[in-house]
C-alpha cells in the first residue's frame, strides 16, 4: 500500500498516463475546434464573435478551478504535512495563470466589438486579474524563499486568503452592476444558451481539462525528477 | 485521534480563513458604491448630491421606439423600468447597442433627468441563441 504513494512507482503511473492523453488529444481537440469554429451557428445578436465564448469560459472555469484545488491541497498540506501534495499545487499554479490570462485577454478582444471597449473595470473583471495577481505570488514565493518549509507555510496563508475572491469572482455579476453578464449557465434552473452552443462550448472544456492534465503531468514529472536529483546530490556529498 | 500538532495548524487556518473573511466582507461593504460599474436611474433620482462636475456612469435599457439620430446627435432614453433618464450623444456607437437591449452611458449629468454621454458601451445579456431560433420566437410572439 504504502507503495503507492512512493514517486518512483508515481513517476510510473504519470508516464503511462502522458502517452494515453497524448494519443487521444489531438484527435479530440480537432473535433471540439471545428464543432466550435465551424458547425456550430452564430449567434442571433453578436454574429461569429461568439466563438471566442468557447475559448474564454472553458479558461475562466478551469482557472477558478484550479485555484480552488490549490487552496485545498495547500490547506491539507500545511495541516498534515504532506510531501507530494507540495508539487502538485506547484506544478498546478502556471497552468492556472495560464489560463487566467487567456479567459482575460479573449474576454477583452469579445469586448471591443460586443462592449464597445477593451477593457472595463468591472467586478467581474477586477476580480479576475486580483485572481492573476494571487497566481503570481504563489508562484514566485518559491523562487524568493529558499527553506521550503517557510515558502509552503507562506503560500498556503496566501491560497487561503485567495480562496475569498473565488466566491466573489463568481457572485460579483448578481451581487453588483456590472458591464459582464451574468452567467448563462446555472447549476440550478434553465441554461439561457441554446443546445447547438452548449455542446461545442462542452466539448472544449473536455478538451482544455485533457490539455491541462498533460502539462500538469508533465511538470508533475519535472518536480519529482528535480526533488530526485536533490536527493542524489546528498548522498554524493 | 490527531495529534496535538495537527490540529493546532488546523484550527490556526481556521481562524485566519474567518478574520480575512470578515475582513475582506466589511472592505466591500464599505466600497459597495464604487464597486457598483454603473448607476440606474433609480439610483440617480434617489441621489442627494450629486456632483455635476464628476463623470459617472448611467447604466439601463434602451427604451423602445425612444431612439433618434439627429445630424451627428444621438437621443434616447435609458429606463430602469421604474424611472427614466434622456441621453444625448455624439460619437461612434457599439454594434450591439439597440432599442430595447442594455447600455451603459459614460459622461456627466446635466440635471436629474439629462445626461451628456462621451461613451456608450453596448451590454450583452446572458441569452445565446442561433438567428433562426430568434426567428422562429419573433413568429410566435406575433
Amino acid at each position: 500500500m504504502l507503495n503507492f504513494f512512493h514517486n518512483s512507482y508515481i513517476f510510473f503511473l504519470i508516464e503511462k498516463l502522458i502517452n494515453f492523453i497524448n494519443s487521444i488529444f489531438f484527435i479530440l481537440l480537432l473535433i471540439a475546434l471545428s464543432f466550435a469554429l465551424v458547425f456550430s451557428p452564430p449567434d442571433y445578436l453578436q454574429g461569429d464573435s461568439v466563438r471566442i465564448m468557447y475559448v474564454h469560459v472553458p479558461a475562466a472555469w478551469i482557472s477558478l478551478a484550479s485555484f480552488s484545488c490549490i487552496a485545498i491541497l495547500s490547506i491539507l498540506n500545511f495541516i498534515f504535512k504532506i510531501k507530494n501534495l507540495k508539487l502538485i499545487t506547484k506544478s498546478i499554479a502556471p497552468i492556472g495563470l495560464m489560463f487566467t490570462c487567456i479567459a482575460i485577454v479573449t474576454g477583452s478582444i469579445w469586448g471591443r466589438p460586443t462592449w464597445g471597449t477593451f477593457w472595463a473595470w468591472d467586478a467581474r473583471i477586477t476580480s479576475m486579474v486580483i485572481m492573476a495577481l494571487f497566481y503570481l505570488v504563489l508562484i514566485f514565493i518559491h523562487k524568493f524563499f529558499d527553506e521550503d518549509d517557510k515558502a509552503n507555510k507562506i503560500s498556503s496563508i496566501i491560497a487561503v486568503i485567495g480562496l475569498i475572491n473565488i466566491p466573489i469572482i463568481k457572485y460579483s455579476v448578481e451581487w453588483w452592476s456590472t458591464l459582464h453578464q451574468p452567467a448563462s449557465i446555472k447549476i440550478s434552473g434553465t441554461s439561457t444558451i441554446h443546445s447547438s452552443m452548449l455542446t461545442p462550448l462542452l466539448l472544449m472544456f473536455f478538451v482544455l481539462i485533457l490539455y491541462c492534465a498533460l502539462i500538469f503531468l508533465m511538470k508533475y514529472k519535472t518536480e519529482i525528477i528535480r526533488i530526485k536529483k536533490k536527493n542524489l546530490k546528498r548522498y554524493d556529498q | 485521534m490527531l495529534p496535538k500538532k495537527v490540529k493546532k495548524r488546523a484550527s490556526l487556518l481556521a481562524i485566519l480563513l474567518f478574520t480575512s473573511v470578515i475582513g475582506i466582507f466589511l472592505i466591500l461593504n464599505a466600497l459597495n458604491k464604487n464597486i457598483l460599474y454603473f448607476n440606474s436611474p433609480t439610483d440617480i433620482k434617489i441621489n442627494q448630491n450629486i456632483n455635476y462636475d464628476k463623470k459617472i456612469r448611467v447604466g439601463g435599457m434602451v427604451k423602445k421606439n425612444t431612439l433618434k439620430i439627429k445630424d451627428q446627435e444621438i437621443r434616447f432614453i435609458i429606463t430602469d423600468f421604474k424611472n427614466e433618464i434622456n441621453v444625448s450623444f455624439k460619437g461612434t456607437i457599439p454594434n450591439l447597442f439597440a432599442e430595447g437591449k442594455g447600455v451603459v452611458a459614460e459622461g456627466k449629468l446635466q440635471d436629474k433627468k439629462f445626461f451628456v454621454a462621451d461613451r456608450i458601451l453596448a451590454k450583452h445579456d446572458e441569452n445565446y441563441m442561433p438567428p433562426e431560433l430568434k426567428n422562429i420566437m419573433k413568429e410566435n410572439a406575433k
